[in-house]
């Protein structure tokens, strides 16, 4: 036990005296949490619009108004000829267009029919999507207006967003980036760390200590999860204080479920440590090989449902999908454990499947 | 020149003697491509949908009909009463409550409009919106439907005096499949080369000066700027091979479009690595170890990559970020690079953006090379 805590502290010294490196362990998670909170929006706004009008009059002004009026579009161009709307949509100038019949008032009093075209750059389609929602709701407002008469049927959905009312972006994203960081800052620390150890052959005089493996990767990780607590605290009181972001269930289970996930990711690190031999590759495997699939298949930015069935099976092996179900729940729905039982234990069971598989491979490799 | 190659040949040895790095450089970009291409989608499918009708009549469950009809949508449950809806929320078992209120056909026959009420998880605020435009136009592609069919009690089927109908023709440019992968194929790649060659220019330098080989280059006659290329040449190379590698895969697994011309896209391809791996060699030169120069590293691809646009629309950001954003070179490259392929342009609209990133290579070179010391402090 004394051979342990010698080695802990060794491990602590390590990490403290590396001012640098703490500096950016402790910063850096806040530092992303604030930026992207503030930067990463899914919502669509300032749609760059082109109006073709080509006999203007007070209809199509008053719909140029009120294109004009919403918050949603930016009217960049308005002309009189459709020629050159390709050239403009190449350039990227604008992304979408509304082209007007001519002799719209005429039309409307002669009862003629209103052919009008809506152009969309579609090389996004969700985003095209929304926009073409956007502004084919304000046309047919503005019909309805223009033209009185019609009353045709309406059902009228009311709709109410559960857990995020205002859809405001921040609140979604933040515990994702709370998961999100928290898997590559400790799991690339502990495998650059063991690693390290390695290369500089340090870990040979580990291994011939007295000092089992076990106990060696235990005094390894415990200084990170010391570490990547404080980080976690830190990140809690930046999504409070400056995005507001609710926190509707027990702070007790947010705290202990994110320990319970910084083990995870420190054992994947140690897992990843086991199987390469430097730093080089151990960072090629934390970050390129866990960055974009935390990002991409952990419901952080693209929902899961729409997965294939395959990749839906693939994620099921990507811890941080289940940490941000557990975040998200307990954030912004004040779920309980009754509720998130389910992946507290998958996490549970991925965490000692690493860790010994982890511990063992140390052993065999050095051994 | 010759010490130039000399070393350039050393880099490739070095690298290509390591078996792991070689696997993973080459195959981490190729397999993520393959898989995520398929990962990175908003479209939204089959949305687990509970019904609660309290109507229960003709007009409500033809409606009910009609969600279930469609692919954006499935019922899966139909409940006479709301008892229940809010722990199947709180489980995540459905995404979207359609709440059909007693009076519904009642209203419609007698107002001509009836409220119905949707509830949707916004835990996932993305998709929020998605959802709700698939059931907006269902529901006001129904309302259609029944304008036709519904006896109306409103008697005001005989004022036909002609009313100019609406005709609203939408299209969809450059990708009217809908096809989320020639959007995101693309921007992958971007990452993924953007990653790599990040990374292992970042670390390089300061391997060499953990390992102690350093000091023995410090000590030969070779100039900085020598020093600098034969460290950038390799990885450039490299970077060029697996983005050839992935933009062929793009093509001929995802058949994603390539309207303008491939010169266009190496040229801007070739400017933006010099900025990306001239900026790597920068953080080599001013950290110490390897594993601080990747927490810088991750650090600024994390930015670049969440504030380039690749994943989220450049234009939501606040003013503030889109112009920190125009400092972004990610950001630029993957604009290019879908302005020519998706859209077909050419130099004429890409050329700024071209000399912009080459600018900013040469600048992002000559301070690595100030930066960097031969001397030890």
């Amino acid at each position: 036990m004394r051979a342990f805590l010698g080695f802990v502290r060794k491990e602590t010294l390590h990490l403290l005296r590396d001012r640098q490196t703490l500096a950016i362990l402790i910063l850096f998670p806040v530092v992303q949490v604030l930026i992207f909170g503030f930067a990463v929006r899914t919502d669509v706004r300032d749609i760059q619009i082109g109006i073709v009008d080509p006999t203007p009059d007070v209809a199509t002004n008053e719909l140029r108004e009120r294109v004009a009026a919403s918050d949603r579009f930016n009217v960049v161009w308005t002309g009189s000829s459709a020629a050159d709307l390709e050239t403009r949509f190449r350039e990227g100038t604008i992304r979408q267009a509304l082209v007007l019949p001519s002799d719209v008032e005429r039309r409307i009093g002669r009862g003629d029919s209103l052919p009008v075209q809506l152009i969309t750059d579609g090389s996004d389609p969700n985003t095209a999507g929304i926009m073409m929602g956007y502004a084919s709701a304000i046309v047919d407002r503005w019909y309805r207006d223009e033209v009185p008469g019609k009353g045709s049927l309406r059902i009228e959905a009311q709709a109410r967003m559960r857990y995020n009312p205002t859809l405001e972006s921040s609140h979604l994203f933040v515990p994702g980036l709370i998961a999100f960081v928290l898997t590559i800052v400790s799991a690339l620390m502990t495998a650059l760390s063991i690693t390290r150890e390695k290369e500089t052959g340090t870990m040979e005089m580990l291994l011939v200590s007295p000092i089992r493996p076990k106990a060696i990767v235990a005094g390894k990780v415990i200084p990170y999860i010391a570490l990547g607590f404080i980080s976690v605290l830190l990140v809690l009181v930046a999504a409070r204080t400056v995005f507001g972001v609710p926190l509707r269930g027990s702070l007790f289970l947010l705290l202990a479920e994110s320990v319970l996930y910084i083990i995870t990711a420190l054992a994947l690190g140690i897992l990843i440590s086991t199987q390469v031999p430097n730093q080089r590759t151990a960072m090629i495997a934390a970050l390129a090989g866990l960055m974009l699939p935390t990002l991409l298949l952990s419901g952080f930015i693209f929902p899961l449902d729409s997965l294939p069935k395959v990749l839906q099976w693939l994620s099921y092996i990507v811890p941080a999908r289940w940490f941000l179900t557990i975040v998200r729940g307990i954030m912004l729905k004040g779920a309980g454990l009754a509720t998130l039982w389910q992946e507290t234990l998958i996490l549970v069971g991925m965490t000692m499947f690493l860790l010994v598989k982890g511990s063992r491979g140390l052993a065999i490799r050095l051994g | 020149m010759r010490t130039i190659f000399f070393l350039v040949r050393k880099e490739f040895l070095q690298i290509f003697r390591d078996r792991t790095t070689v696997f993973q450089i080459f195959m981490i970009p190729v397999v993520q491509l393959l898989v995520l291409a398929n990962a990175a989608t908003f479209d939204v499918k089959r949305v687990a949908m509970l019904v609660v009708d309290e109507d229960r009549t003709t007009v409500s469950s033809g409606l009910v009909q009609r969600l279930q009809a469609g692919r954006q949508f499935r019922v899966v449950r139909y409940l006479p009463t709301d008892a229940g809806v809010d722990q199947a929320l709180l489980n995540r078992d459905v995404t979207a409550v359609l709440h059909i209120p007693r009076s519904f056909e009642e209203d419609l026959v007698r107002r001509g409009r009836a409220p119905v009420q949707l509830v949707l998880n916004a835990e996932e605020g993305a998709t929020t919106g998605i959802v709700q435009s698939y059931a907006n136009s269902i529901l006001s592609g129904y309302a259609k439907e029944l304008d036709q069919t519904l006896p109306l009690a409103r008697g005001a089927s005989g004022v036909t005096s002609r009313v100019a109908p609406l005709d609203l023709r939408t299209q969809r440019w450059y990708n009217p499949s809908r096809n989320y992968k020639y959007w995101m194929v693309p921007a992958l790649l971007v990452s993924l080369t953007t990653i790599i060659g990040l990374l292992l220019t970042a670390q390089n330098i300061t391997r060499e000066n953990e390992l102690g080989t350093l000091e023995q280059l410090n000590v030969t006659p070779m100039t900085k700027i020598q020093f600098i290329a034969a460290k950038l040449i390799p990885f450039w190379i490299l970077s060029m091979v697996i983005f050839s590698i992935g933009l062929a895969i793009g093509k001929l697994v995802f058949g994603i479009p390539m309207r303008g011309n491939l010169a266009v896209v190496y040229l801007a391809a070739a400017a933006y690595l010099i900025v990306v791996l001239g900026m790597g060699l920068g953080i080599s030169t001013i950290t110490r170890t390897q594993q601080q120069s990747m927490f810088v590293a991750f650090f600024f691809t994390l930015i670049f990559l969440l504030m380039s646009g690749l994943f989220t629309p450049v234009d939501s950001m606040p003013d503030w970020a889109q112009q920190v954003a125009e400092a972004n070179p990610v950001k630029h490259f993957v604009s290019i690079m879908r302005a020519v392929l998706m859209r077909g342009a050419g130099l004429e609209t890409v050329g700024r953006p071209i000399i912009g990133l080459t600018v900013a290579g040469v600048a992002v070179l000559g301070l690595a090379v100030l930066r960097y010391r031969k001397s030890v402090a």
